[in-house]
């Protein structure tokens, strides 16, 4: 037999810039992070993540908000992708991406509206472009595949970025978006923050593949790995797809390695299913504290910076939450009346029994 | 003028609306350069090339989330399930998203797109090839479910669905994609989706069908006017949403209903148009609502399919059994 020759080679890099120390691991720091003003204004806006997901899961075990997934953990990579969109891009979230939503002008009050029961907050403030939060796992990848497809057809320079978890991208929605991507050339960025547990199913359990990024692979686009607690690694990663995306080169699959710090979500309790040990480890890695003390290291935040800071996110969540209580619910009509852009013949007859109902 | 088939009708319906909004982007297996394989978009291809007219990777998942999401982000998708049984896995997308994409979020992201599907049994084809689905689709809020049975009203039709501001599913009958012409002028003029049409008067029975099966409807009519039964002939057209009032007129002339359809029995289409009679029109009835459809077991391979079908014989049947009751 002759010996078999490659076809074909692949290799999936990993970018880190800050250990968990938020020690520098490599000197060529990309542009953004040399300007302290935007370093800061990263870590200022995780910290006002963390303050307002710590207020939303309080207010769900009160009994004022519905079911809630909390983003504790996530807020490098939530964040880092909201820095390198444009706001004509699309983003294509699952639902807890409130850091990228945040940046893109969509306001607290809006995703406490939704967890607490109201379609109206996914008719939120910021581009009116962007999906609302997705529920089914993974079918977001498509819808913004066929954004990507829309903006490639329409010969607009725009991107469309969806957001899976680790559990997500074994959906045959990742695949058949990755795929498009490849087919088409879209201009699409299928982030996978890996957060290690899918409800209560472990990463290893998901797949035999030893990255997530390599799956991109499958699809014929780029792939990459990034450490998802250094915000920026997923900024510089984040960026360099998009732009080559927008100039017409195509998708590329992102993996930013993190860990879920809280429940799946406020109706699950993860103690049932993972050790302790890990989830304390975990916070040795988290993001917060590794980019605080690297901005310490070039003095620019201190602790009377992060008091004040937090005390002024406090009232920011509070004006907010007290916005998202003072909403009174929506007439009963509202079910029938946002269903079509005309309301069909069959469904006056429903709407009128409601009605009749509401005002007995 | 040009006389022309159900499924030329089609095409032109397409052809139309490509060249008249350019929002419009029909993609699907085999769409492309081979037309389609049953020949819905044969020449599209050449006329408007790869932007407008795309093939896509063999997924009826991917071609469904595409769909709905160029259709967010401003298009008028029209997408091909290249065959009825295939559509299975695209109803996530239908289903989850885009029926329910305008109310979740207060009106501010819209699916204004169209999945047609090649529909329904009688040309002796693989398995999979043969269902008719239109219930599952009926019983999702937020979608219109349109099947149309003739050249021109698949015409009309099609235009309606796509400059419709919201999803429709458009079910084709492939049985009578080419039983006859007519004439059916290219003048971009669109049928409403929220009407039944009355196809022939009559005063002592009422047949509700849609579909190929209008074929066997019209041919039971004549034969039981050759016995002097006049028979009405109503093609709903567009299942959902469903035009009750035109049937309840029907039934008021006639007192007797016989529905049609080629689907299986229990929860099919004509539960719900048996169900609406006897809410509303249980005093207009002189005889029980009798139903002809297809039964509850899968639509079997082609050697038995006919005996699955309803004939012009079982419809005949019974709209006389109506006539027992005076």
């Amino acid at each position: 037999m002759n010996t078999p020759s490659p076809v074909a080679t692949f290799q999936i890099e990993y970018v880190q810039y800050l250990d968990a120390d938020g020690k520098p691991t490599r000197k060529d720091l990309p542009e953004f992070a040399q300007d302290g003003a935007q370093l800061v204004d990263l870590y200022q806006r995780m910290s006002f993540l963390r303050v307002f997901d710590a207020k939303a899961v309080a207010l769900q075990r009160t009994g004022k908000l519905g079911t809630y997934a909390s983003c504790l953990g996530h807020e490098a990579a939530h964040v880092g992708i909201g820095a390198a969109m444009r706001p004509e891009d699309v983003f294509c979230p699952m639902y807890r991406e409130y850091g990228v939503q945040f940046y893109r002008g969509v306001k607290p009050r809006d995703v406490l509206m939704y967890w607490g029961g109201d379609e109206r907050g996914s008719d939120f403030d910021g581009p009116q472009h962007d999906l609302p939060w997705c529920v089914p796992i993974a079918t977001q990848c498509l819808h913004a595949a066929g954004a990507a497809l829309a903006f490639k057809l329409r010969k607009e320079p725009r991107v469309a970025v969806s957001v899976v978890g680790d559990g997500g991208s074994s959906k045959t929605d990742f695949y058949g978006a990755i795929n498009s991507a490849g087919a088409y050339a879209l201009p699409y960025i299928g982030v996978i923050v890996n957060n290690q547990w899918a409800i209560s199913v472990p990463r290893s359990a998901q797949t035999g593949a030893l990255t997530l990024a390599q799956k991109g692979i499958a699809g014929g686009i780029d792939c990459i790995q990034a450490d998802g607690n250094d915000i920026i690694a997923v900024v510089a990663v984040m960026q360099a797809a998009i732009a080559k995306a927008r100039a017409g080169n195509g998708g590329c699959v992102v993996e930013l390695v993190t860990y879920r710090l809280a429940d799946h979500t406020t109706a699950d309790d993860a103690r049932r299913y993972r050790e302790e040990d890990e989830v304390k480890s975990a916070w040795l890695r988290e993001p917060l504290l590794r980019l605080r003390r690297y901005l310490e290291s070039r003095q620019l935040w201190s602790e009377q910076l992060e008091t004040d800071w937090k005390a002024q996110c406090g009232l920011e969540v509070d004006t907010e939450v007290n916005a998202y209580l003072e909403t009174k619910p929506q007439p009963v009509e509202a079910m029938f009346d946002y269903l079509f852009a005309e309301l069909p013949h069959d469904l006056r007859e429903q709407r009128a029994q409601a009605l009749r109902w509401e005002n007995r | 003028m040009a006389q022309i088939t159900l499924i030329e009708a089609v095409t032109q319906a397409l052809a139309y609306e490509i060249r008249r909004d350019p929002s419009v982007i029909v993609l699907g297996e085999d769409v492309g350069v081979n037309g389609g394989v049953f020949r819905a978009t044969a020449g599209l291809h050449a006329l408007f090339g790869s932007d407008r007219i795309l093939d896509t990777p063999l997924d009826e998942t991917t071609i469904a989330g595409l769909a709905v999401g160029m259709a967010f982000q401003g298009m008028r998708p029209v997408a091909e399930a290249q065959f009825d049984g295939f559509i299975y896995p695209m109803i996530d997308h239908i289903a989850c998203h885009a029926t329910r994409m305008r109310n979740r979020t207060r009106g501010r992201v819209t699916c204004p797109m169209v999945l047609r599907a090649p529909w329904g049994g009688g040309i002796r084809a693989p398995e999979h090839h043969s269902e008719a689905p239109e219930a599952m689709f009926a019983h999702l809020p937020g979608l219109r479910v349109v099947i149309p049975s003739s050249p021109s009203r698949a015409y009309g039709l099609l235009l309606a669905a796509i400059r419709d501001p919201d999803p429709v599913i458009f079910f084709e009958p492939k049985r009578i994609y080419r039983q006859y012409k007519e004439e059916v002028p290219d003048d971009g003029e669109a049928l409403p989706l929220d009407v039944c049409f009355v196809i022939r008067d009559g005063s002592d029975v009422t047949l509700v069908t849609w579909g190929a099966h209008v074929k066997e409807s019209l041919e039971a009519a004549d034969k039981l006017a050759a016995e002097g039964i006049s028979v009405e002939v109503i093609d709903v057209a567009t299942i959902k949403p469903l035009d009750f009032d035109t049937i309840h007129e029907s039934v008021k002339k006639t007192g007797r209903c016989v529905i049609v359809h080629e689907a299986a029995r229990t929860c099919g289409v004509g539960a719900e148009i048996a169900a609406q009679l006897a809410e509303k029109a249980m005093f207009d009835l002189l005889a029980p609502v009798e139903r002809v459809t297809g039964y509850d077991v899968p639509m079997p391979l082609f050697r038995l399919e006919m005996k699955y079908l309803p004939s012009t014989e079982k419809i005949v049947a019974a709209a006389r059994n109506t006539l027992r009751y005076r």
